[in-house]
């Protein structure tokens, strides 16, 4: 698992070396039980491998990030997992029981769309999954309040999603998905499309929602800082995998403490770390170099002599 | 280096005016109102200035005096009261001189238009007159009663239509397998004319208002299947995805999601088909016995008085916008998440708006405040 990406330079160990701390909130994390179970999982797009041989576990609450450069095949997986999409191969267990064929309300999930109803109001729209199990209006709507208290929405119950902001529909879409007390709660880069203050912002509340929530997170993100910040576990994926060459490139524990905080961003072990990902993100690829456009970027000038900016 | 401001320009702020051509951008309310005005205006301010100005167009002479009648000639037919193209008019003046005639000698005559372009007043005076006069037989339809008789047909045409095409249409657009069953066996039949159908319907139905609304029904119907099933597959795949991940069964997708997600974009379909319907109606109400507004169109055709054609034309017009305009209203309150997408509306859907503001006064919007400013000072004060 550990090999070094793309023979690149040995980078340090340092990101493998937990503090005492973390080895036992690990070791305890890998002591509760299972929750996802991902076997060989692939999928093909006709002669194109979107995924290969995907093999992971997700324990009970953990929180588990998935980065890769763009188009390794992120965004399929979740949505595989989710069932909107069906694998080529391999399987998936949800509490022991295979998951694969349809979509279902054990497994939530956040776009990065909004997805929000329209033509419900806040709270109508967290009362959804509920209402559609069967649940009363009554219970329903009790339901939905805790959960829009917890993302702090109480003043917007009674508002339409066009009336917020893109930080706080992505707030409702999350109560949204919990308030179906999902056994794993998929969010696919959902917090790709905000701007950096409002995605930290974001970033704090759902590490307070999960705390305060009994809720399995996988999370799907190309952003590196955010995936150290807020997981457990990273999985590195792989771009184009084949067969032979899995899509998981590595699973990486994350040494930084909890409680995260942004500060942490430049503690040792959280630089160590993002060295890691980048060597296996960025890692040149034959492929890519194939254009040679990054390789010798052509010598035309459109400016004015004297006018040099660097 | 020294830091270098500026210079402000001082001096009293021009307030510059918005230039008038701007792309897709609105023009200001006040100005907007104008050319809602406008629009009406301009159309009957040339009607009124080609009918009373004497020196435009006017091609044709009514002759108020016909002149020396013993003169004889090729244009000796002229006569009072005749109306006739100005070149004959003159040659019979040339005629008279010729033979001597002047003054009382001469024809006189003043400038007409032809008889299918009667002047404002006289088609305002028609359409009055037309709800005044009494039937010209006993047990004939008042003018009133004629409308409200070919608004009752339109309606049962129509709410038949929507009671099967809504239905079918959501389902061909939500399922493949109904889109493959009905689709192409639709798609055949509405290239049919519906007026083909008349003389089918009135063997099956007979003459009353039955074929009438069947002719209606089938113009209306298959084009409303297929426009529905197009709308309903417009609905964002994602929200349908969001609904499956919620734990929706296949009809509660349905029924909780496709529904009310299509349903603004259903009910504007509906408002443009009734137009539609209107189209249909004049030929329906011709199958078998006439009856209806078209049966008042096709005697004041038959008998040349185009003043009631006119008429005739504004009371369906009128109708029409005055039906559109209250669904329009109507819809504007059944969906009020769509208040965001008011920007995108559709011209004519806006132009409905700014007649409410114009003829109804209606349109004091800018003092009511939005729903989404609202919401843009609160969520400032959270973030």
């Amino acid at each position: 698992m550990n090999e070094n990406p793309a023979g690149g330079p040995a980078s340090s160990a340092l990101y493998l070396t937990q503090s005492e701390a973390v080895a036992r909130r690990f070791l305890a994390l890998k002591q509760r039980p299972v929750v996802l179970e991902v076997k060989g999982l692939g999928k093909r797009f006709g002669a194109n491998t979107a995924l290969a041989d995907v093999s992971f576990n997700v324990h009970r609450r953990e929180f588990l990030c998935v980065v890769g450069a763009s188009g390794c095949g992120k965004s399929t997986l979740a949505r595989i997992l989710a069932g909107l999409e069906q694998p080529t191969s391999g399987t998936m267990l949800l509490d022991g029981v295979s998951a694969c064929d349809e979509p279902g309300a054990e497994r939530g999930m956040v776009f990065q769309g909004y997805t929000l109803f329209p033509w419900l109001t806040v709270k109508r729209n967290v009362m959804f999954g509920p209402r559609m199990k069967g649940l009363s209006q009554e219970s329903a709507a009790e339901e939905a309040d805790q959960w829009i208290q917890l993302v702090g929405l109480t003043p917007f119950a009674d508002a339409y999603p066009h009336e917020l902001s893109g930080g706080m529909k992505q707030r409702v879409a999350i109560a949204r998905a919990l308030a179906n007390r999902p056994r794993v709660l998929l969010m696919d880069e959902p917090f790709g499309a905000l701007d950096a203050q409002t995605k930290a912002q974001m970033q704090r509340h759902l590490l307070h929602i999960w705390k305060n929530a009994d809720v399995t997170i996988v999370f799907i993100t190309h952003d590196l800082d955010e995936a150290i910040h807020l997981a457990d576990r990273i999985l590195v994926l792989r771009p184009r995998p084949g067969p032979g060459n899995p899509s998981i490139a590595e699973h990486i524990e994350v040494p930084v403490p909890r409680p995260r905080s942004h500060e942490q961003f430049v503690t040792p072990e959280f630089m160590a770390v993002k060295k890691r990902l980048e060597e296996w993100i960025h890692a040149p690829t034959t492929e890519m170099r194939e254009d040679g456009y990054e390789e010798n970027l052509p010598r035309l000038r459109l400016t004015q002599v004297g006018d040099e900016v660097e | 280096m020294t830091s270098h401001v500026p210079e402000v320009p001082q001096g009293p702020v021009k307030t510059t005016r918005a230039p008038w051509l701007q792309v897709r951008k609105d023009p200001p309310p006040r100005r907007s109102r104008l050319l809602v005005a406008l629009a009406f205006v301009l159309p009957l301010g040339l009607w009124s200035a080609v009918s009373y100005l004497p020196f435009l167009w006017h091609p044709l002479v009514l002759v108020t005096h016909a002149g020396d009648e013993s003169v004889a000639g090729p244009y000796d037919y002229l006569a009072t009261d005749m109306l006739v193209e100005r070149a004959v008019f003159e040659a019979r003046n040339d005629e008279l001189s010729a033979a001597g005639s002047a003054g009382e000698g001469l024809a006189r005559g003043v400038p007409k238009n032809p008889i299918y372009l009667p002047a404002p007043h006289e088609v305002a005076r028609a359409f009055y007159t037309a709800f005044k006069t009494p039937p010209a037989r006993s047990g004939d339809l008042w003018l009133h009663e004629s409308l409200l008789h070919s608004c009752r047909v339109i309606f049962w045409g129509f709410f038949l239509s929507m009671l099967i095409g809504l239905p079918l249409g959501v389902l061909c657009g939500t399922f493949g397998v109904f889109a493959r069953l009905t689709e192409p066996f639709v798609d055949f039949v509405r290239y049919m004319p519906a007026p083909v159908f008349g003389a089918l319907a009135v063997a099956i139905w007979g003459l009353d208002d039955a074929p009438k609304i069947a002719v209606i029904f089938i113009g209306t119907f298959f084009q409303m299947v297929l426009v529905v099933a197009g709308t309903t597959r417009q609905v964002e795949g994602s929200l349908i995805e969001a609904g499956q991940t919620l734990g929706c069964t296949r009809w509660q997708l349905l029924r909780h999601i496709v529904i009310p997600a299509a349903l603004p974009g259903l009910y504007r379909d509906m408002r443009i088909l009734l137009g539609w319907a209107w189209t249909y109606l004049v030929v329906a109400e011709l199958i078998g016995a006439k009856s209806g507004i078209s049966a008042f169109l096709y005697q004041a055709q038959r008998y040349k008085q185009f003043d009631n054609v006119y008429a005739a034309m504004l009371m369906i017009g009128i109708i029409g916008l005055f039906v559109d305009q209250i669904l329009a209203l109507i819809g504007r309150h059944a969906f009020p998440w769509q208040q965001r997408n008011r920007g995108k509306k559709t011209g004519a859907g806006k132009m409905m708006g700014l007649m409410a503001s114009v003829i109804g006064r209606v349109g004091s919007a800018p003092a009511k405040p939005r729903p989404e400013e609202r919401a843009g000072v609160a969520s400032g004060g959270v973030a």
